[in-house]
């Protein structure tokens, strides 16, 4: 493979994440709250910058605990946990700036704000970083930013769609979560139309 | 003459213009109706409080009705007769309700008041031509009916560069402008000569849509030396309203919330500005215009130059009716006008048009089928406005989308309806978003102030208690202040008391009269509740209270040394005693009310049968009570 | 062994230092006050009557933002369940009350029988009576909210509630059917 520049290695890094390979339309991680959140664009465009935020601290925090503290002392099989208590910590921080910053965003996200810690791109992204031993921290930092930015580009789009679909005409059979679901599978299938968008 | 160049109006429709049906002959003269109904509300903003009363005698032109809000315009008798009624009559408008009016029998003769020209314009100044045009009660004569003189008066800071006439008439059927410009296109000049008195605009620009060529030549002739630039617009619906003929005249667009002045433009209709010139050189006011009547229910349609007031039948009737043949009567045109529920509704001063249709002209719109999407309404929108998505938002009462998509902005012109292929009502969605948008944020206000007086006396309370705390502790201070000053000075009096027996000290001697007195006023309240509510607790208190006040009154004539009378132990005047009978009788009374009030309130909150009938009785009783003492005042006095 | 004791130590290490940051966070981000009451208290539609059950519409909006239902607030009625549901993005119910939403009302003394004892004016929440001791009581009908309250403390029971009549101004369009709830044939049938 031939030698890439670092800019454009970054920005493959950033196309792959949020287009190619987007974690929640072709990798099929955090669907709960795809489905969960996407009844209205703002809650929507809340809870996606609160897990961009996340994804992007967690994937730091995780690098920095896999490089200097894992990998040195070789207590890798403790991997799993200490990434699950970084991700912990994070969302409750997390959670405190919602809170004061905007307090009915934190009351309409309910639940789905501590969630976050349980969302599958989050210890995901955090694994794929540690996988990728190869990955330089700048590089690890994009691909969690990145991840985060994909995931809010199909929520908002999604919700988007259901605030159109919610006053529409929607046959009896098909109202509520069944005109979603067939709207993400359709939305799934043409996400997976990037996949040769990358020739390497 | 140089052409002024124009801008294409986007969007738009071209509807049939049907405009032959009434404008081949020249403006009739309605005969004068047996009765006119003026409403009192004709324009836009506060309606008007009558002047005359029921059985006056009016003249023509006099003035009947006037509103001390600035935001208003007189109103005027249309003919000489007699004020038979004044109250709700019917009134254009499509839910059929009826608005208050003033009455007027005619009396045939048609005689004018004494009317004031001015007799030259050139010469006065713009607060004169002003005034005579607030006093002739004008308002727009092109369907809005706002106040023209609060129009003609912009801000001192936003000068008028620009005067539109608006002789467009963009709307089918409708040629009250077009036979108004060939007729009295002399009239409209001066009335245009007035208006630049008053604005010294720049320029003046005189729009008239193509398919009137005779007015055009005929204003075209008028213009003499002027240099008024007579526009020729190409005819689609709807040129002719404002924002949109600013935008073809001057390529301006006026900002969503903003008025045409605010850009130094103004538009007049044709009919308000010959109003002008017959209210400025005639000193007439406003109280006929010329109304399309058309149809082809009607034998003969045409345009009449008719009173304010008149019933529609008689007009319709004039242009012969045929009742049997009308399906719907529209006051206004087929896009934007509305279904009258009646026949007997006046014309006021913003009836441009009757249109009687038939069946077969106008026929009932298919039922609405779903949105397809096509997108053809938001081509043809002359506000550039999206009305799919103001549809949908509307079907959804997405209030906040809708006004994110502009909806106020929308003229209503129907033409978006007209183009659509599934038959949507969707002006009706816009109006009826429109009132709810409207409604909530009334209702909004309406908490908001509600909100500020209740926390605003809850701050009254409040301050209110601090102040009788303050005041209480302010007093517990002082008495015991003075008690201790009390106790000393008895401390003293002993010793002063021991070297003299007979006779108490002053300080003892005031006490013992504030004693007697308060004894005394205690009775006396007491003798008062024992007058209203005779118990036997009470008549042993004032027993009581009796003894005690004989006590205090004895304690201080052994101390007072004089010989001052008792009596002037007592300070207050005594109030003037009611007799015992006018007293008894009040009691009785405010018993009865009380009783009453009782045993409704134990029927709401639906008390036992028992309760309700013990109340009953009770009620009986001091109703038979206070019967016979009426009586017996009646026979007594 | 010594891995045993490395994996604890790093375990508890970092323990200590996430928990150091949290707790710094807890402080500097620390919420005063119930800003979401207010935002609540702003739609409620603020005539102080207590059918919700609670004495007022601040510690009713006080209750909603601890998590009470959004259903009671009867002169608000459908329009402010709607608002509310937006707002807490919950599902609107329909309104808990006995005799379901009633149209605007405003109180009205009957002035012959008035005796100008004051309770009314003590017991109206916006001070929309105008009175004193021993003189005329009448109400105000552009500040009344058409709460209730002044009807119970009169012990002449001479106030009547009466409906606000609407006026051609007040009149509005109605929004017709949605498309495709009739068809042609349904239309036909019906005329």
């Amino acid at each position: 493979m031939p030698l890439l520049l670092p800019m454009s290695e970054l920005l493959l890094i950033l196309v792959s994440a949020i287009l190619v390979n987007n974690f929640v339309l072709v990798q099929f991680l955090g669907l709960c709250p795809f489905m969960g959140v996407s009844k209205k664009v703002e809650t929507a465009i809340g809870l996606s910058l609160a897990t961009t935020f996340v994804l992007t601290l967690a994937s730091i925090c995780s690098y920095l605990v896999q490089h200097y503290i894992l990998e040195p002392f070789d207590i890798e099989f403790l991997r799993t946990i200490s990434f699950i208590l970084v991700i912990a910590v994070v969302v409750q921080f997390t959670e405190m700036v919602v809170n004061k910053t905007s307090p009915m965003l934190y009351r309409v996200l309910g639940i789905f704000l501590p969630l976050i810690t349980t969302n599958c791109i989050v210890l995901g992204v955090a694994l794929l970083n540690a996988n990728r031993s190869e990955y330089t921290f700048i590089q690890a930092s994009v691909n969690g930013f990145a991840a985060g930015l994909g995931f809010s580009l199909v929520l908002v789009l999604f919700a988007a769609m259901r605030e159109r679909i919610a006053i529409a005409d929607v046959p009896k059979p098909f109202q509520g979560a069944a005109i979603g679901m067939l709207t993400a599978g359709l939305m799934s299938l043409a996400f997976m139309g990037f996949s040769g968008l990358i020739k390497l | 003459m140089s052409t002024w160049p124009i801008h294409p109006l986007r969007g738009g429709v071209h509807p049939p213009q049907r405009k032959t049906l009434s404008n081949q002959q020249p403006i009739q003269r309605a005969p004068l109706p047996k009765q006119l109904i003026v409403p009192l509300l004709q324009h836009l903003g506060s309606p008007t409080d009558a002047h005359v009363g029921v059985g006056d005698h009016v003249l023509k032109g006099q003035l009947i009705a006037e509103s001390a809000n600035l935001i208003s315009a007189p109103v005027h008798a249309p003919s000489s007769g007699t004020v038979s009624f004044i109250g709700p009559q019917p009134y254009p408008h499509t839910s059929g309700q009826l608005m208050d009016a003033i009455v007027i029998d005619t009396d045939g003769l048609d005689m004018w008041c004494s009317l004031e020209p001015l007799t030259d314009f050139h010469t006065a100044s713009a607060s004169v031509l002003l005034d005579k045009i607030r006093q002739a009660g004008i308002s727009g004569l092109g369907g809005a009916g706002f106040p023209t003189v609060i129009k003609l008066s912009p801000a001192a800071n936003q000068p008028i560069k620009t005067l539109i006439i608006n002789g467009t008439e963009c709307e089918p059927y409708i040629t009250a402008d077009d036979v108004l410009m060939r007729e009295k296109a002399a009239q409209l000049m001066i009335g245009i000569d007035i208006l630049v008195r008053i604005l010294q605009p720049e320029n003046v620009l005189i729009a008239i849509e193509d398919n009137k060529p005779e007015a055009i030549a005929a204003v075209r002739s008028a213009l003499d030396a002027r240099s008024y630039h007579v526009v020729v617009l190409p005819t689609i619906y709807p040129s002719g309203g404002e924002r949109q003929l600013i935008q073809i005249l001057t390529g301006q667009e006026v900002p969503s919330a903003k008025l045409p002045a605010q850009l130094g433009i103004l538009c007049q209709n044709v009919g308000t500005i010959v109003a002008v010139h017959d209210a400025v050189v005639e000193g007439k006011p406003l109280i006929s215009r010329i109304t399309t009547l058309t149809g082809e229910a009607l034998h003969n349609p045409m345009n009449v130059e008719c009173l304010i007031g008149t019933p529609a039948i008689d007009l319709l009737e004039f242009a012969g009716l045929q009742k049997n043949n009308m399906s719907r009567l529209i006051a206004g045109g087929p896009m934007m006008g509305f279904t009258l529920p009646a026949l007997d509704v006046p014309v006021i001063k913003t009836s441009n048009c009757l249109l009687a249709a038939s069946a077969a002209e106008l026929p009932a719109p298919p039922p609405a089928m779903p949105c397809i999407r096509c997108g053809d309404c938001a081509e043809v929108c002359p506000a550039n406005l999206l009305p799919q998505q103001l549809h949908f938002y509307a079907l959804g009462e997405d209030h906040t989308q809708l006004q994110a998509h502009n909806l106020f902005d929308c003229i209503e012109c129907g033409a978006c309806a007209y183009v659509c292929p599934s038959s949507i009502p969707l002006v009706q969605y816009y109006r009826s978003a429109k009132a709810d948008i409207r409604e909530q944020a009334n209702k909004l206000a309406k908490a908001e102030h509600a909100k500020e007086r209740f926390e605003f006396r809850q701050e009254r309370l409040r301050l209110e208690e601090e102040r009788k705390e303050a005041e209480r502790k302010a007093r517990a201070e002082r008495l015991a202040k003075t008690k201790a000053e009390q106790a000393k000075k008895a401390a003293q009096a002993q010793d002063a008391n021991a070297n003299n027996p007979s006779g108490a000290s002053d300080d003892e001697l005031k006490r013992l009269k504030i004693t007697a007195s308060m004894a005394q006023v205690a009775l006396r309240k007491a003798q008062k509740q024992l007058d209203t509510h005779g118990t036997a607790e009470l008549q042993a208190q004032v027993e009581q209270l009796r003894i005690s006040a004989e006590q205090a009154k004895q304690a201080l004539d052994a101390a007072t040394p004089s010989t001052t009378s008792a009596a002037a132990v007592t300070k207050k005047p005594a109030k003037p005693e009611l007799g015992a009978a006018e007293q008894a009788l009040k009691k009785a009374k405010i018993d009865v009310a009380m009783k009453r009030a009782a045993l409704r309130k134990a029927e709401r909150n639906e008390a036992n049968a028992e309760t309700l009938a013990a109340l009953q009785a009770e009620l009986s009783l001091a109703e038979q009570g206070l019967d016979k003492l009426n009586q017996t005042e009646e026979v007594g006095v | 062994m010594s891995i045993v004791f490395i994996s604890v130590a790093a375990l508890v290490v970092l323990s200590l230092i996430f928990g150091a940051v949290l707790g710094f966070a807890a402080v500097r981000f620390r919420v005063e006050g119930n800003p979401i009451a207010e935002q609540i208290n702003a739609l409620l539609p603020q005539t102080q009557c207590g059918q919700c059950g609670y004495p007022g519409c601040k510690p009713y909006a006080e209750a909603i933002a601890a998590g009470d239902k959004i259903n009671k607030c009867t002169p608000g009625g459908e329009a402010t369940i709607q608002a509310l549901a937006a707002l807490l993005d919950v599902e609107p119910e329909p309104l808990d009350a006995v005799e379901g939403e009633k149209p605007q009302m405003v109180a009205f003394i009957r002035e012959a029988e008035c005796i100008g004892c004051t309770k009314c004016i003590q017991a109206c929440p916006v001070d929309a009576i105008l009175g004193a001791a021993k003189q005329m009581h009448t109400v105000i009908v552009s500040e009344c909210t058409g709460c209730d309250l002044c009807v119970e403390p009169c012990p002449v029971d001479c106030i009547d509630m009466i409906p606000v009549t609407q006026t051609l101004q007040s009149w509005k369009w109605e929004q017709p059917l949605a498309p495709g709830t009739l068809i042609a044939t349904d239309r036909e049938s019906l005329s």
